[in-house]
């Protein structure tokens, strides 16, 4: 800690001169992104908390809250749609249906909408101190990422209850439609966290994007209804091209049992092997969307 | 204490930062939403302006200086602590840097109000790129050093303002930076306080590491820096020690008044019409021309020919300094309630101090002329270079004659010895 005058000197001289701000090349850019990110890990830890702890910090029920929002939107769902509309019918053990497809949801929802302010919403942070900029996005995905968990155990424990816990081979899709959400709203978060800074209509362009993918996802009718209506179509294959869709379908595929097991609801085939697709793009667009916020960053400060 | 000044030799080649041909445009834009870009396409070049903060800027720093820039508002000083904290980038130009960087910007950048002090102090000692670890080692000095005390586990949204900038500044002082970039925070809180940074600065400047501070307090910064670098529009227009910045920072002053002055007051080649010139400043000490060393006790006169061009009120006044711009004694015409002629001709104004004795040392004395109001009309800054001769017994700002005796005390103390008797 208390280096005297000449070996202080003597220390700092001895390190490299380094570029402030670099802008290099696509690939190498990437690796530096990357390393910026990695030292800094043990802060985007402390963000991540900082939002949880600060969110749930006053309220008596505290982390409670989490849970209140898809709790209701289950019932409401399983009320409204399963038994007024009669969607329950011909989905068996709806209620397990519903939150598997809310929780999941849930994940891409809220990375997207808190990655998209992210940016914004640390500007105090960003105009004063350099960090890798990254890192807010990131945050956003972390705070996501502990809802879910919250959810996800729920989720587990209604299937025990239920006397339907999904041991079965099944049970792979799920890591893997969680991956593709993680990785497609993780892109998604830097592209629109970006694009935020210079535009601030896209907070509310993204709330209705949400919306609309929202039912555009087999998440609270099963996906035989939409079969059903166009067998075989471009429309089938075009619906069945959103990733949202196909990692609706690969969770519930790992944890409604009961749809896995009843003979009358329709899987896609190969949902497995589109579901890998899916993430092999998702990650290319990572990437490129990783390479448009570093680009786009460089003047977050003024623009803030 | 003044801080070290030239860098060792072995650290001339090695800067710690090395700024070249930094310059940054901003881009101003006046519409933001979507329907305002889209309504006003055709005409989106004309919303834009541009405006250069920096311009070709070049300057590198050495390890263990500590370098002030200064300018006034607008002259590009934030933003190149901005490019050399990497919070913003330059739109040509690069900027290196070596070592461990901390930016104190702005103190409590990243306090969330919700979470504890302690939560805080973790959080922004990462932000600041220390590890959990090289915290806990640190943060009892950090709550020591804040003296925030008890309240470290109360959540900072009920701290006083005070406390949140101390905490906020214990933190920035303890993160064991090599380079320590500061914009106008250098001394918060009380003064028992700014004290204590003041005496935590210096030690950092023993301690070898590398300060750039911004700053308008050209006292704070002509004591603390032993480099100065004045920017002006963008440009440096001085790099140079801490006494010919101060100069030259005020000479930027002088320019823009000038730039501003309505065009009837100036001539043909942009200079100001004089209203009253200062001709000529002459020191007398005990009625002779000055020269050599000045003894304490002298009566010094300052005699100053101005002449009055223009009519109208004026006032004049000297003042007598330090070389680097500490101001020990000020006096002006209106102080002797002494109208000033206001016809046009040419005066002597004689400035009488009997008895001075100012402490040992060299001053520059200042002289002006100006409006009631305060506009400039004339000012001397250089008039004369005075010395008075060194204080045998003291230091200080004056000096005195006086003696020191030792006698035994007329108070009855019993001495320790004096109880066996």
């Amino acid at each position: 800690m208390s280096l005297n005058h000449a070996d202080r000197v003597e220390r700092v001289i001895a390190d490299d001169l380094v570029q402030v701000g670099d802008r290099r090349g696509l690939f190498r850019g990437t690796v530096d992104s990357v390393r910026g990110v990695l030292e800094y890990r043990e802060l985007l830890g402390l963000l991540v908390r900082r939002e949880i702890r600060a969110r749930y910090k006053n309220s008596v029920l505290g982390i409670v809250w989490s849970l209140m929002r898809p709790i209701v939107q289950l019932l409401i769902y399983y009320v409204a749609l399963g038994q007024f509309l009669g969607a329950a019918r011909a989905t068996p053990e709806f209620a397990v249906f519903v939150f598997t497809g809310l929780t999941i949801w849930g994940l891409f929802a809220e990375i997207v909408a808190g990655g998209t302010s992210s940016v914004v919403n640390n500007s105090g942070l960003i105009k004063k101190v350099f960090l890798p900029r990254e890192i807010f996005p990131l945050s956003a995905v972390g705070s996501a990422l502990f809802n879910f968990g919250i959810q996800f155990v729920i989720l587990i424990a209604a299937t025990v209850l239920s006397g339907s816990f999904p041991l079965h081979r099944d049970l792979l899709y799920a890591p893997l439609a969680i991956a593709l959400v993680i990785v497609l709203g993780t892109a998604i978060a830097f592209l629109l966290s970006a694009l935020n800074v210079y535009l601030r209509d896209t907070q509310h362009i993204v709330d209705i994007l949400v919306l609309v993918l929202f039912w555009a996802s087999p998440i609270v009718y099963n996906f035989t209804f939409v079969h059903d209506r166009l067998v075989g179509t471009f429309a089938e294959s075009l619906y069945l091209a959103n990733p949202l869709t196909l990692a609706t379908l690969g969770m519930q595929k790992a944890i409604w049992l009961a749809g896995t097991e009843d003979p009358t609801i329709y899987w896609p085939p190969h949902l497995g092997l589109r579901l890998l697709i899916a993430l092999a793009i998702s990650l290319v667009l990572l990437w490129i969307c990783q390479r448009v916020f570093s680009r786009l960053q460089s003047n977050f400060a003024q623009e803030l | 204490m003044t801080p070290t000044a030239a860098p060792p030799a072995a650290a001339d080649a090695r800067p710690i930062i090395s700024v070249q041909d930094v310059s940054k445009r901003f881009v101003i834009h006046k519409d933001k939403s979507i329907k305002e870009r889209i309504v006003n396409f055709r005409q989106s070049r004309d919303l834009k302006d541009d405006f250069w903060a920096l311009r070709d800027v070049s300057l590198d720093i050495f390890p263990g200086q500590t370098v002030g820039l200064m300018g006034h508002n607008g002259s590009g000083k934030s933003t190149l602590l901005k490019a050399i904290g990497g919070i913003i980038h330059p739109t040509s130009g690069s900027v290196m840097r070596r070592g461990r960087m901390a930016a104190l910007l702005e103190l409590g950048a990243g306090f969330h109000p919700d979470l504890t002090g302690r939560e805080n102090v973790f959080l922004n000692a990462s932000i600041l790129g220390l590890s959990k670890q090289q915290t806990e080692d640190v943060f009892d000095d950090i709550v020591d050093f804040s003296g925030i005390g008890q309240f470290i586990d109360t959540q900072v949204k009920f701290y006083s303002s005070g406390m949140y900038v101390r905490l906020a500044f214990a933190v920035a002082i303890n993160s064991d930076p090599d380079l320590l970039l500061v914009d106008e925070v250098l001394a918060v809180g009380d003064e028992p306080f700014q004290k204590k940074c003041m005496d935590k600065i210096r030690q950092f400047q023993r301690e070898g590491r590398t300060i750039v501070v911004v700053s308008h307090s050209v006292e704070q910064v002509a004591d603390l820096c032993d480099r100065i670098i004045v920017l002006k529009a963008g440009e440096v227009v001085h790099d140079g020690s801490a006494e010919s910045g101060v100069r030259a920072l005020r000479g930027t002053f002088e320019e823009d008044r000038i730039a501003e002055l309505p065009p009837e007051q100036v001539d043909s080649a942009g200079q100001p019409l004089p209203a009253v010139t200062i001709d000529d400043v002459v020191v007398l000490v005990d009625g002779v021309p000055h020269d050599g060393v000045i003894e304490p006790g002298s009566a010094l006169e300052v005699v100053a020919t101005c002449t009055v061009h223009d009519f109208g009120p004026w006032i004049a006044g000297l003042s007598i300094a330090t070389p680097p711009g500490h101001l020990v004694y000020r006096v002006n015409s209106e102080g002797f309630d002494h109208p000033l002629p206001d016809e046009p001709g040419t005066y002597d104004l004689r400035f009488t101090m009997e008895d001075m004795s100012l402490g040992g040392g060299q001053y520059v004395v200042q002289f002006g002329a100006e409006r009631p109001a305060g506009q400039r009309l004339d000012l001397n800054e250089n008039a004369a270079l005075i010395e008075f001769a060194r204080d045998p017994h003291g230091a200080g700002d004056v000096q005195f004659t006086g003696e020191f005796r030792v006698e035994r005390s007329a108070a009855v103390v019993e001495a320790p010895g004096s109880r066996s008797r």
